[in-house]
């Protein structure tokens, strides 16, 4: 066993353990950090197998951003665990056939008859100094374009939509909104005047009060 | 250097122990320093700080105050961890070393001098020091949420809300850089900007540079930008309830990213370890026995004083408009130079294309 | 127009913020204020209200007449008093304690005093290492004035002419 094999076989096993932690854990804030962990590993994964750009922007993009707002949202809810699992055994044949119906699926798109090196040619692997972000780059920009600019097209609708749905503006009688650009935009000239005004110098008493 | 170690350990070792402690000697050999800068940084910034209060900062211990940072690291050391009642025990030990581990891991990455000074001079190099960063926020949002106390998770939700806000602007600072530069490969980027002071990406891309050293700000949680541990509100923010060395940890990682987010402006934007002084007719030669990583530690170390400037001038944002500034100014304003940027590479305009 | 201008230039300009950092970067170069306290110590004034002493006349006898105005006075009530006729006559204390963890420094009793006989001198630097010793007994004070009387007497005299 080489050393990049027993690196890979580490990181798997991370892998299997954190997703299987990952559905059995109680608490819905460990279970995300299980997660978290199996896409770290993964992408460690990823890495030994030359596709440095991909396990990175797994990374980036999941772990550091997607499961961050997940965790978010998760952390803010108040589940009740005991309610959350009161329907587990009536569900539970269900969920095996589920289950076991996925596994059979799999099994026949990824069993040994249809995967491993027996059935797929190995991949070269690619000289050291040649950069996989270029070797993705090349075709997405040329023969794939319009599908990606479909992509970014639809990621872009999809935020905006996100954000009419959730966007309410109160009017200005419930809430006092602060317009920043107008705060900053104002000048002393503006709100600042200097007024001349006469001196008022004290008158001195009459002679009479002064005796007295 | 180190590839020599190896083949002369594999000698005599199995292959996979030679691997194991090449890679340990080099991982020490950046992160000692590492360490020992975060050590002495913390000692200028109260100096800094102080000096600008008019104040004498730390004179104490040692001559002048030299091993103040000695001293509080031993107090650290012997200071009680303190568990609090119903937090999450694993989760808690475990935030600390999320929080260290990538902000000593993204060093592998950072080209010290030419000719490959670095330990892994890998291609996706700007790529890997963003995934790395990214983990971060895991150590400041569990740390939040597994200390069971409120100004810690109000501080974990702020500082994590406010991190990836900033990453965005960040990354696509960084965009314009590899779009220029063509590479990913951090020693590659700094080569591209040979020539001379004017050559180097932050005139180009003056708006950029402003931008990724403000985020890089925010991303490290330091003034003005520091509403995760502001201490008027929310006591500390995510690191209330830890104690000693537990603490210490989390300092040392807000240091470390500091100087990381330093190393990585100096060279994106200030030519790395190039001379400040190439291309201009007498000083150049005068200056040539200057080794680089000289070069770079001065700009690091000026990048480091605007850190410590920044803390002692700025008062904090209100957290509303931290994010007000993240997403309607910073993003904005790197979006329209992302495409400006592409539309001078198109033109071939722009004084880095001769 | 120029306004908008103008407001666009400050904006991404940064001018308030290099106006700032300006002042603080001037500030970096100035001579420090900061007084290394155990090597320097700032004057005191010859009011300054530190640790409390009784005083003694030049012949020794003490000057407090135990007319209570001091306990009195005392905001805080630190100041305990007990009196008995002695035996040429006169009125003196039997018991004049002062807790120096209720008082508060704020020199009344000193003002109230008639003949001057409780002062509060210029040692601010003492520290108890026991219960109970953090009150002063009427020896205690005593003590502490005679031992001081010196300082006492040169701190009244230069203020007298303001009293």
């Amino acid at each position: 066993m080489t050393f990049l094999q027993f690196i890979f076989y580490l990181l798997a096993a991370i892998a299997v353990i954190a997703g299987l932690k990952m559905i059995s854990v109680k608490n819905p804030v460990q279970a995300a950090l299980w997660l978290v962990l199996a896409f770290i590993s993964t992408a460690g994964i990823w890495l030994i197998a030359q596709a440095e750009f991909l396990g990175l922007a797994l990374i980036l993009v999941y772990v550091g951003a997607v499961m961050v707002l997940f965790l978010f949202v998760v952390m803010m809810l108040d589940i009740n665990v005991a309610q959350f699992k009161e329907g587990f055994t009536r569900y539970l044949p269900l969920g095996v056939l589920t289950a076991a119906a996925i596994f059979a699926l799999m099994y026949l798109v990824l069993g040994p008859q249809r995967f491993g090196l027996e059935q797929v040619t190995p991949p070269k692997s690619l000289a050291e100094a040649e950069s996989n972000t270029l070797a993705l780059a090349i075709p997405l920009y040329t023969e794939h374009v319009y599908a990606f600019i479909l992509a970014a097209v639809l990621l872009l609708v999809g935020i905006v939509a996100a954000i009419t749905l959730t966007l309410r503006r109160r009017p200005n009688t419930e809430v006092l909104y602060q317009d920043i650009d107008q705060q900053i935009k104002t000048r002393a000239e503006d709100r600042f005047e200097m007024v001349k005004m006469p001196p008022t110098v004290e008158q001195p008493l009459p002679e009479k009060e002064k005796e007295e | 250097m180190f590839d020599s170690l190896q083949a002369w350990l594999s000698t005599f070792l199995f292959d996979w122990l030679a691997v194991v402690i090449t890679l340990l000697i080099q991982a020490v050999v950046v992160i000692l320093p590492v360490m020992l800068a975060v050590a002495w940084l913390t000692f200028a910034e109260r100096k800094v700080i102080g000096y600008m209060q008019l104040r004498m900062g730390p004179n104490r211990v040692g001559p002048k105050g030299w091993l103040q940072p000695i001293a509080d690291a031993l107090k650290l050391m012997f200071k009680e961890i303190v568990r609090p009642t119903e937090s999450n025990f694993y989760l808690f030990v475990v935030a600390p070393i999320l929080t260290i581990a990538p902000a000593v891991a993204a060093w592998a990455v950072i080209p010290f001098d030419e000719n490959g000074v670095v330990v892994a001079d890998i291609n996706a190099g700007v790529l890997y020091v963003l995934a790395v960063t990214s983990i971060i926020v895991y150590g400041v949002i569990i740390s939040g949420w597994a200390s069971n106390s409120k100004y810690a998770f109000l501080g974990a939700m702020r500082a994590s809300a406010q991190k990836i806000s900033y990453e965005i602007a960040m990354g696509f600072a960084l965009v314009t850089v590899l779009m220029v530069a063509g590479s990913m490969n951090l020693t590659e980027i700094v080569e591209g900007q040979k020539g001379s002071l004017l050559h180097w990406y932050w005139l180009p891309l003056l708006p950029m540079f402003a931008v990724y050293f403000i985020s890089g700000l925010a991303e490290t949680n330091r003034a003005p930008f520091d509403v995760a541990e502001g201490e008027s509100e929310i006591v500390a923010g995510f690191h209330v309830e830890y104690s000693g060395m537990a603490f210490a940890v989390f300092f040392l990682a807000e240091y470390a990213m500091m100087i990381l987010i330093s190393f990585m402006t100096a060279v994106m934007f200030l030519g790395g370890w190039l001379s400040p002084f190439e291309g201009i007719p007498g000083l150049e030669p005068m200056f040539a026995w200057v080794p680089g990583f000289i070069w770079l530690f001065a700009k690091v170390a000026v990048l480091l004083f605007l850190f410590l400037w920044f803390r002692a001038t700025f008062p904090r944002y209100r957290y509303d408009q931290i994010m007000r500034l993240g997403w309607k100014v910073l993003i904005p304003v790197t979006i329209v130079w992302v495409f400006a940027v592409g539309v001078m590479e198109y033109a071939q305009l722009g004084l880095w294309f001769d | 127009m120029i306004a908008f201008l103008k407001h666009q230039v400050k904006t991404f300009g940064f001018t308030e913020l290099f106006k700032g950092l300006a002042v603080t970067g001037k500030y970096l170069f100035k001579s420090k204020i900061t007084v290394r306290y155990p090597e320097e110590k700032t004057p005191l004034s010859p009011r300054f209200r530190g640790k409390h002493a009784l005083r003694r006349y030049e012949n020794g006898e003490e000057r407090c007449i135990a007319c209570k105005l001091c306990e009195v006075v005392c905001p805080a009530n630190a100041i305990t008093i007990e009196s008995e006729e002695r035996a040429d006559g006169t009125r003196r204390t039997t018991q004049y304690d002062i807790d120096m963890f209720k008082c508060i420094y704020c020199g009344f009793c000193e003002e109230a005093c008639p003949v001057d006989a409780i002062v509060e001198t210029r040692v601010f630097e003492y520290e108890f290492h026991e219960r109970g010793t953090h009150i002063m007994t009427k020896e205690d004070l005593l003590a502490f004035g005679d031992e001081h009387e010196e300082q006492i007497a040169a701190d009244r005299a230069a203020d007298a002419k303001y009293r």
